[in-house]
């Protein structure tokens, strides 16, 4: 069956709250039912209708035909089903997720894949500040499901991770991985600042050669670790091309030491 | 016993009568097949028979690089028991000794399932505290440092209520040369036969059993009326043309590769005929009373 289509009239007056618009929530709606939704986050009052022009289709199948950096919680709370988006979105796009796959053809703004809880978020352009992280006030950030970033992550990617899986094909943010509790964060282009401060467990993978470590990570020398091939074999399943480079013999390092320290940074050689 | 006759090979008009088990799949893997190898059949060791063994196990077969989960060679291990409680006391322990101690191995779980045995869930413990949990691709690993590195192990590994143990064929002979080279052939037709081992050293039993003994501490005994040198003095299910008899046991997943693996070696034993190999084709019961599935060799005969 085809996709519903919503298709963006102009850019909004206002940033939009989208987080109505997911598969389960669409399922046996018409398509004025739809229209009537509200998205407005301003006393001013905004339809799905007014924004967008629908083309009917399975509602397990969405797909925004244009972007914005107004849209935002897209896909927040999805449980199952697709949503595409043919463009960039704003903050906290997958927010809370739970499955399903949302593929965001654009970029997307800060908290993309916050409290991530599963399902996969792919993002072919670069992501905002705290990707996967918490929001102010919350206690821990990803607890499941995966995100693949084909471009370049802001500050703080993965913080406060619990569980799940993060890959970034790009360049990632100052202090990426900071104060993980577990998970999995593989950065595949340059960092900044210290990854992986204050984590207490789980696993950073670099795979930029001579990335930095902190003075509180202890080096337990060079390894091939069988987990980088099951770790590899998944990337290889989610189409990351970084998967090739988790062959090489990497470099343990255990920390952070400031904090429990049962974390690891795993950095190839050079 | 009126029976069929398949490439001058009698074939009884009799029954195997198999049991329910449980049971479970995993794979191990290693650097290298070898050591694979000597992993799984350090595993499935000393696994003949529930009797006397807890468990029976047995290497399903041989996978390459592309077939398992970390990608290095591999092998095929099914370990199946009588009860869930009992399968879980074997896994831990054989893996526990066999597999966690065996050079560069990982364990795998190989069977879905809603009900789970703890593999690395019980194991990684031996990591004293510094064992780390991964949750990679939907799947659930323990990783465990061991002085060769890292010892992955999966969480938990399925288990299976719908698998039979039990299905088997008596191939019989004029002499034990003869009757042990189409035992032989059975063995290695049911070797390709997915989902089914045979438990016993090479694949072959030649002590087959009987429920019980004349001593009342025994619950099972050499099986009489198969014994050829007893043929005189009991009531023996042999002619005087079998001076020997060969017991193939298969224990499968489901009743489906257990009916595969009779009919595999059935088919490999009439395909030698009666000059090279076996006289007659048979089949272990007990009245079909005790085991709720029953193969009936004439609907396996090729």
């Amino acid at each position: 069956m085809s996709a519903l289509i919503l298709t963006l009239r102009e850019e909004p007056d206002q940033r939009l709250d989208l987080s109505g618009l997911v598969p389960e929530a669409l399922e046996g709606l018409t398509a004025k039912a739809i229209a009537r939704l509200p998205v407005h986050t301003t006393r001013r009052r905004l339809l799905v209708g007014d924004v967008f022009t629908l083309r009917m289709g399975e509602a397990s199948s969405l797909r925004f035909e244009g972007g914005s950096v107004r849209f935002d919680l897209v896909g927040a709370g999805m449980s199952a089903g697709e949503i595409v988006v043919e463009g960039s979105v704003g903050q906290q796009a997958g927010r809370l997720m739970r499955g399903g796959r949302l593929h965001i053809r654009g970029g997307a703004g800060p908290f993309a894949a916050s409290g991530l809880a599963g399902g996969v978020v792919e993002i072919d352009g670069n992501a905002g500040d705290r990707l996967g992280g918490p929001l102010a006030g919350e206690m821990a950030g990803m607890s499941g499901g995966v995100v693949v970033l084909r471009g370049d992550a802001g500050a703080r990617a993965g913080d406060r991770m619990r569980r799940g899986l993060i890959i970034i094909e790009g360049r990632s943010g100052s202090d990426a991985g900071s104060r993980m509790i577990a998970g999995t964060l593989v950065l595949g282009g340059g960092v900044a600042g210290a990854p992986g401060a204050l984590m207490r467990r789980g696993t950073i993978v670099l795979l930029q050669p001579d990335a930095p470590i902190l003075p509180s990570f202890a080096d337990c020398g060079l390894h091939r670790l069988v987990f980088a091939r099951l770790l590899a074999a998944e990337l290889t399943r989610l189409g990351c091309g970084l998967a090739r480079r988790l062959g090489a013999p990497m470099r343990r390092f255990a920390g952070d030491l400031a904090a429990l320290g049962k974390g690891e940074v795993l950095s190839v050689a050079a | 016993m009126r029976g069929l006759n398949v490439n001058g090979v009698a074939i009884d008009d009799s029954f195997a009568e198999a049991f329910d088990m449980r049971a479970t799949a995993l794979i191990i893997t290693a650097d290298s097949l070898a050591w694979a190898r000597r992993a799984a059949t350090s595993m499935t060791g000393f696994a003949t028979s529930v009797i006397g063994c807890g468990c029976e196990a047995g290497i399903d077969r041989e996978l390459g690089g592309g077939q398992t989960p970390d990608g290095r060679p591999g092998m095929r291990v099914l370990l199946f028991a009588v009860s869930t409680a009992e399968l879980q006391g074997q896994l831990q322990n054989r893996v526990g000794q066999c597999v966690l101690t065996s050079a560069g191995s990982a364990c795998y779980g190989d069977l879905e399932g809603e009900e789970r045995l703890k593999l690395g869930a019980a194991l990684r413990y031996f990591g004293d505290g510094w064992q780390i949990s991964k949750k990679v691709g939907g799947r659930h690993h323990c990783r465990v440092p061991v002085m060769d590195s890292e010892f992955v192990c999966e969480a938990t590994t399925g288990v299976t209520k719908a698998a039979v143990g039990g299905g088997n064929l008596l191939i019989m002979g004029a002499d034990r040369k003869a009757t042990l080279a189409a035992a032989e052939a059975a063995v290695a037709a049911i070797a390709a036969v997915p989902d089914a081992i045979m438990p016993f050293p090479g694949g072959i039993v030649r002590s087959g059993s009987k429920v019980g003994s004349k001593y009342k501490a025994l619950p099972a005994s050499t099986n009489h009326a198969y014994c050829p040198t007893l043929r005189g003095s009991v009531a023996s299910a042999l002619k005087h043309e079998i001076a020997s008899v060969l017991e193939i046991v298969i224990d499968g997943l489901t009743p489906e590769a257990v009916a595969s693996a009779m009919r595999a070696g059935i088919a490999a034993v009439t395909a030698l005929g009666p000059d090279k190999g076996a006289l007659r084709i048979g089949a272990g019961n007990y009245g079909g009373k005790l085991g709720r599935h029953h193969y009936h060799l004439r609907t396996l005969v090729p």
